[in-house]
């Protein structure tokens, strides 16, 4: 994960409070998906950012995963996102997200 | 889960875009606080 986005992060997360603060991925790839949301719970695994053994726990979803699409209007959704997720591995990318949010994750419901 | 919370977003070039996210998340009562679109490769 981009190094200057994860000094964002952690910035957000210092103003707003881990527990209020939700990551929101667009990743178009499980393994980087997956990498975005460990680094946004457990660190960054490549210990070369801000967030280097910087365990914020964050809540973090991929866009395409239900908990999300469920809330967002059904016609915006149609029109922002439903083209990508037609050509995305949507599996995988949920799977992996999923994956380290259920082991990182402090603040997810 | 989203309502009265804020939201960072990270977008994504070649899946889904920042602003088509916000669009999305906008709806949903939570406050989007980043917006951004990286390339994760």
């Amino acid at each position: 994960m981009d190094l200057e986005n994860q000094a964002r992060i952690k910035e957000l997360t210092e103003k707003h409070g881990a527990d209020n603060l939700v990551v929101i991925l667009g990743g178009a790839e499980a393994e980087a998906s997956g990498l975005a949301c460990e680094t946004v719970t457990n660190g960054d695994p490549t210990f070369a950012g801000p967030l280097a053994g910087v365990q914020l726990g964050l809540a973090c979803y991929h866009i395409l995963e239900p908990e999300v699409k469920n809330e967002v209007d059904e016609d915006v959704y149609d029109e922002q996102v439903s083209m990508m997720e037609m050509v995305l591995d949507v599996d995988d990318i949920i799977e992996e997200t999923k994956k380290y949010r259920e082991m990182y994750s402090e603040y997810a419901e | 889960m989203l309502d009265g919370k804020k939201v960072a977003i990270l977008g994504d070039r070649d899946g889904v875009p920042g602003p088509a996210i916000k669009e999305c998340i906008e709806t949903t009562g939570a406050e989007v606080v980043f917006t951004t679109t990286e390339c994760f490769v």
